[in-house]
């Protein structure tokens, strides 16, 4: 029962802070990016909230219960993406004056054709994130409650829905921060718990010779699924389109990378956890599941104080769907409103709908991997065609268009072959199906590839304004500087 | 620089406001011209700036890479090293689970600092000739 309420009170809360935000949400831009006055720490707590997803909170402990060692990888990967995001992007990104990744492309580009593959990709990317959430969402509420997995389903949605539609960015921003702490604190106390357990019955180890806390023992081809999946981690996270938007509400491109060395602080810390619940799982012989965070503060307190812990758990479970399914949504909903309804706050409305009901019915109709599995697909796709276009289009100045559009056609559609095969349940072993279950080690360089070749055949396409363009990204702003008079469309 | 030097004696006088204010109306300087006519002399600045912070950022990936591209090759070459235990724990987890992260950090931290270094170096290049 208290899980229920744990759920029904995270919910109102969510709510409710986002009635807040909506009397302050007055402009259309004020909707999109709460107007840049958002402050560092308010932002970076705002980033890790929205980017702990499901796979975060849930999936990472049952993989690393399920398979051992290997995948510890996940959540380090997860976080050195922000590394590499913090060396390579995030301050010119910001310095582009983009909101968006089609912006960005747009800006850089001066293409529109370029700029709708953009758009296509982040739509793609959003609804193959956002998918799992749902279906997480329904594994949890039937654990907790016995109900059918879409009403769990349709519950996150309906509340995501709603939060977007009434308060935008800003509401969004103030809920996310609100989210990260409330994840943190979901899974540190019943950790604490449950530590203390563990410590009083002996610190129990595993049986020797288990092979499971070995690295390099699991799949037919761990080596190669391995790297796959360090490679699409530390280079998804750049292309991810809702962490994107928040680096758009840094006043100036120094904030943006001291926001995301905040953000880096926040999710190591949050990172240690998920492994030490795999452990303790592996330890007291839990079922291999998405569940296990939920299952396990149960299983070793017990009482009415695993009861509490349970619920507290729950909580931050739905905080995890809600907080990653809402920023999604925003940023997909931009797209969708800005590129094919051609913008206003009412298509933003009618936009919010469509990103949110297609992966509903996508997450009944689909079959449930786990969670981080999925999630980690649509890595492999945000790393195989937004990486390059990002980390070319900052630090080369003879990208073209043709180059950054056959790479994104290139990688973008490969990565996302692969991906849509593995969740149709393609090849179940040998090498096609490790190379279609993580495509990133051989789409990220196809991708990086086909727009560096492709851009030297076609010099006569390199942007006309890319020399203004690149003083706009690198030149710190307290310089007095020509920067061009790009702006990003606000509907 | 030949504006400069009137002073006759008097302290310059000095405008209080936000740095941001005092940016746009700032006097044009003649090292920014360069810049914004793209004139061949701007182009190399500008091409020295993005090298500077391109080298920086090469740099930190590279360590990344041979960090975290050397640990599962580390694993595959050594096996016994999958095994050995560090305070009682397993090497992998104590690396993969925890020292990792704080490693992280400070590899950012560093970034930060030399980063927005070699952008005061620049604003200092650009604004006192």
């Amino acid at each position: 029962m208290s899980g229920i309420a744990a759920v029904v009170l995270v919910m109102l809360a969510t709510l409710l802070i986002g009635a807040f935000g909506l009397r302050m949400a007055r402009t259309t831009s004020d909707f999109y990016v709460a107007s840049r006055t958002v402050s560092p720490l308010w932002n970076a707590s705002a980033i890790g909230g929205e980017y702990l997803s499901a796979a975060s909170f849930l999936g990472i402990a049952g993989l690393i219960l399920t398979f051992g060692a290997d995948m510890l990888w996940l959540p380090v990967g997860w976080t050195g993406g922000y590394l590499v995001l913090l060396v390579l992007v995030s301050a010119p990104l910001r310095r582009s004056g983009a909101y968006t990744l089609p912006d960005f492309a747009e800006a850089r580009l001066e293409s529109m054709a370029v700029r709708r593959l953009s758009s296509v990709l982040v739509v793609v990317i959003g609804w193959l994130y956002l998918m799992p959430q749902f279906q997480s969402a329904g594994l949890v509420f039937r654990t907790i409650t016995g109900a059918p997995a879409w009403a769990g389903s349709l519950l996150v949605a309906g509340v995501v829905a709603t939060n977007v539609l009434s308060g935008g960015m800003r509401s969004i921003t103030f809920v996310q921060a609100f989210q990260y702490w409330l994840k943190l604190t979901a899974l540190a106390v019943p950790l604490a718990f449950m530590l203390i357990v563990w410590w009083g019955d002996g610190s129990p180890a595993l049986p020797p010779g288990d092979d499971w806390i070995l690295p390099l023992h699991g799949p037919e081809h761990p080596v190669y699924e391995t790297y796959s999946l360090i490679l699409a981690t530390f280079l998804g996270t750049m292309g991810l389109p809702h962490v994107l938007v928040r680096f758009y509400t840094n006043p100036d491109g120094r904030a943006a990378r001291r926001t995301t060395l905040v953000v880096l602080t926040l999710l190591g810390a949050f990172y240690l956890m998920p492994a030490v619940y795999g452990f303790l799982g592996r330890v007291y012989g839990l079922p291999a599941s998405d569940t296990v965070v939920i299952g396990l503060p149960g299983r070793l307190v017990g009482g009415p104080v695993g009861d509490l812990l349970t619920a507290l758990a729950t909580a931050g479970a739905f905080a995890a769907f809600l907080s990653t399914s809402s920023g999604l949504t925003v940023s997909v909903a931009g797209v969708i409103a800005q590129d094919i309804l051609g913008g206003g706050v009412r298509s933003f409305r009618v936009a919010t709908v469509v990103a949110v009901v297609i992966p509903f019915a996508l997450a009944g109709a689909a079959r449930s991997l786990p969670v981080a599995t999925v999630v980690g697909l649509a890595f492999a796709v945000a790393a195989s065609s937004f990486c390059p276009l990002l980390v070319l289009g900052i630090w080369w100045r003879r990208l073209t268009t043709v180059g950054a559009a056959c790479g994104l056609l290139a990688g973008g559609g490969l990565a996302c072959f692969a991906v849509v095969t593995t969740i149709a349940g393609g090849p179940r072993s040998g090498w096609a199906e490790a190379l279609l279950a993580q495509p990133a080690a051989w789409t990220v360089p196809v991708s990086f590839t086909v727009m560096i070749v492709v851009s030297l055949l076609t010099p006569s396409r390199v942007p006309r304004g890319v020399a203004r363009t690149m003083v706009r990204l690198h030149t710190p702003e307290t310089l007095d500087v020509d920067r061009g008079d790009w702006h990003p469309r606000f509907m | 620089m030949p504006g400069e030097g009137r002073v006759n004696g008097k302290p310059r006088r000095v405008v209080v406001m936000s740095p941001r204010a005092a940016a746009a109306r700032r006097p044009r300087h003649p090292l920014t011209r360069e810049i914004d006519e793209q004139t061949r002399l701007g182009e190399v600045y500008m091409r020295s700036l993005v090298r500077t912070q391109f080298r920086l950022a090469l740099f930190v990936c590279t360590v990344l890479a041979c960090v975290v591209g050397g640990l599962p090759l580390l694993f595959l070459l050594v096996p016994q090293l999958r095994d050995a235990r560090l305070f009682g724990l397993p090497v992998p987890w104590v690396v993969l689970a925890g020292l990792i992260y704080p490693a992280f950090v400070a590899g950012a931290w560093l970034y930060v600092r030399q980063a927005e270094r070699n952008e005061r170096d620049f604003a200092d290049l650009m604004e006192r000739r």
